[in-house]
């Protein structure tokens, strides 16, 4: 085929020449367009990616070896399955307060300041008492703890939480004979949790729980993941995790625990009453009204698995729950 | 335009609306789809469809208000397109999420509305497509075919009540959808309403005469 640089000067274009330079053209501008929706592709339907910033937790007690599974709590501390990669529990997160799309927490999360913070605990209780987040922390030991969490959408990871169990902190603060329930409440604080801007949910995020599911020792107060403090988009600097229960009763970045005589309101069943319940229990056999529970996607590894009730700690909880009717109380 | 344009601007638009699933396929084969891959494409290839229902519902209302009338040619394409990435969508849905169990899909989509809703819209759009061909166009006659092809915005009703349902809270994606349904729709009705008030045909009474 002949080529520009051979045509000689003064020689007319042929037609070949001229077809040439327009297939060229085309190509071009075949190529570029294609690079440019690609682009938008991209841009509209990126991942999370991003350092997480993480510090190393001082004098954590690891996850003694998985035991056989009984009815001690403490045999549920370590799940014998294969943790979830940090990369994906810091790039995979429901936290509406900085954006409802679970992969872009990360980024919208990454510089939420957490300088000077602090938690009241107090309603029913002998000893209230605002706690500094050092002061909280220091409360007792944190513990590494290895959990099942199984998000209410249908998907799970195995966790290495590290943290302490509430009944700790409950048992500094004395609760009296009438407190029933505790109240947990997230920070307020449009600033810096940009997604309350936004009308999707009643802010702040509240949660409840039972005063005898909070004591439960497998009711954990948590401060870190794999070893490190927790991320923002964890729920830094202080979480709630209730392994049996679905993930939303696991409220973050808490600033204020209550004790209280009567079931408080809690933020998703506010929302939407019939598809959230207060007890939030992981159930296979309720299906949410919108999809089922029966299986779900455990992140990083292909095809669904079964849900187990009570998301696999049902011999040590399930007698929390006795005579009740599970399938009303879901 | 001419004909060398034309043919080339059809190119354009094929290889175009390629692209996304050209990535959707490059990022499944380099493990580049997130922490949660199966989901991630049902999602993206369940939004694509959408965006392709709603761009093939477009080209009409875009042609008459700005009068290019060569953007006609874009339809066919984006509505196979559309197609296209429906049925990805399901397949993706019924071999990855579903295993390939064809019971396990046929119960959960009889069970969820949600997907009573997008079965709908995946359905219509079969004989759309299999419509779309000019030899198709020409057996059934124009009126017909254009009547058959109204299914499209079935399809994209479907498909937007699907996806809002599904929705856990955040509503606000799944209403900008259904604001821009509504528009084209709205201007189809005018449209229609426009060209019938001039030329009352008398045998025809309207309902509300009566
Ligand atoms: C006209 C046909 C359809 C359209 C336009 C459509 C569109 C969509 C859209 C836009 C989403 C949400 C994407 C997002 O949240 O970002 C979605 C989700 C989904 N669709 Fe479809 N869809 C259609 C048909 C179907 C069919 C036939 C099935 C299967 C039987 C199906 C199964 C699903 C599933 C399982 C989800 C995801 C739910 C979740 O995990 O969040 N869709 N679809």
């Amino acid at each position: 085929m002949k080529t520009p640089d051979k045509i000689s000067p003064g020689e007319v274009t042929p037609p070949r020449v001229y077809l040439n330079r327009r297939k060229f053209l085309e190509a071009g501008i075949l190529a570029a367009s294609a690079v440019a929706t690609g682009l938008v592709y991209r841009q509209l339907n990126h991942h999370a990616a991003g350092k997480v910033r993480t510090t190393k937790l001082a004098g954590l007690t690891p996850a003694a070896t998985p035991g056989p599974a009984g009815t001690n709590a403490s045999d549920g501390f370590h799940v014998d399955e294969p943790s979830t990669s940090f990369e994906n529990i810091t790039h995979y997160n429901n936290f509406y307060e900085f954006s409802t799309d679970k992969e872009s927490v990360a980024s919208a999360a990454a510089n939420f300041d957490t300088k000077g913070w602090t938690v009241a605990v107090d309603g029913l209780v002998q000893k209230p008492k605002v706690f500094t987040i050092d002061e909280l922390l220091k409360l007792s030991p944190p513990e590494e703890r290895i959990y099942r969490m199984r998000c209410v959408e249908g998907w799970s990871m195995v966790i290495p939480w590290a943290g302490y169990s509430l009944s700790k902190l409950l048992a500094a603060v004395q609760p009296l004979d009438s407190a029933q329930y505790v109240a947990f409440e997230t920070l307020l604080d449009t600033s810096r949790m940009p997604g309350q801007r936004a009308d999707v949910l009643n802010w702040p995020y509240v949660e409840g729980l039972r005063l005898d599911e909070a004591m439960h020792p497998l009711t954990l107060l948590a401060s870190g993941i794999y070893g490190n403090t927790l991320p923002p988009q964890d729920g830094a600097p202080i979480r709630l995790v209730v392994p049996w229960k679905y993930g939303f009763k696991g409220i973050k970045s808490i600033v204020k625990i209550k004790l209280v005589a009567t079931q408080p309101r809690t933020t998703w069943n506010e929302a939407a009453p019939n598809e959230y319940g207060f007890y939030a229990n992981v159930n296979p056999a309720v299906d949410h009204p919108r999809w089922s529970q029966a299986t779900e996607q455990r992140i990083g590894q292909s095809g669904r698995r079964p849900t187990l009730p009570f998301n696999g700690y049902a011999d040590q909880v399930a007698h929390l729950y006795a005579g009740m009717d599970l399938h009303k109380n879901f | 335009m001419t004909d060398k344009n034309l043919r080339f601007a059809r190119l354009l638009v094929l290889v175009n609306c390629a692209v996304p699933a050209a990535l959707l396929g490059w990022d499944a084969w380099h493990h580049q789809l997130g922490a949660n891959p199966v989901n991630f494409a049902i999602l993206t290839t369940g939004l694509l469809a959408l965006i392709f229902l709603i761009l093939t519902l477009a080209v009409t209302p875009l042609r008459k208000v700005s009068g290019w009338n060569w953007i006609i040619f874009a339809r066919r394409t984006l509505g196979l397109y559309a197609f296209f990435y429906a049925s990805l969508h399901f397949l993706i849905f019924f071999a990855f999420d579903r295993s390939f169990s064809v019971s396990g899909t046929l119960s959960e989509m009889l069970k969820r509305q949600y997907l009573i809703f997008g079965s709908l819209g995946l359905f219509v759009m079969v004989p759309l497509a299999v419509t779309s061909t000019n030899a198709m166009i020409k057996r059934l006659g124009g009126k017909r075919w254009r009547a058959l092809h109204r299914l499209a915005y079935v399809a994209a009703i479907a498909g937007v009540i699907h996806y809002y349902m599904q929705t856990k809270k955040d509503v606000r994606q799944p209403l900008v959808f259904m604001a821009l349904l509504a528009l084209l729709l709205a201007y189809r009705l005018v449209e229609y309403w426009r060209q019938r008030k001039p030329t009352p045909a008398p045998a025809a009474k309207t309902k509300t005469e009566a």
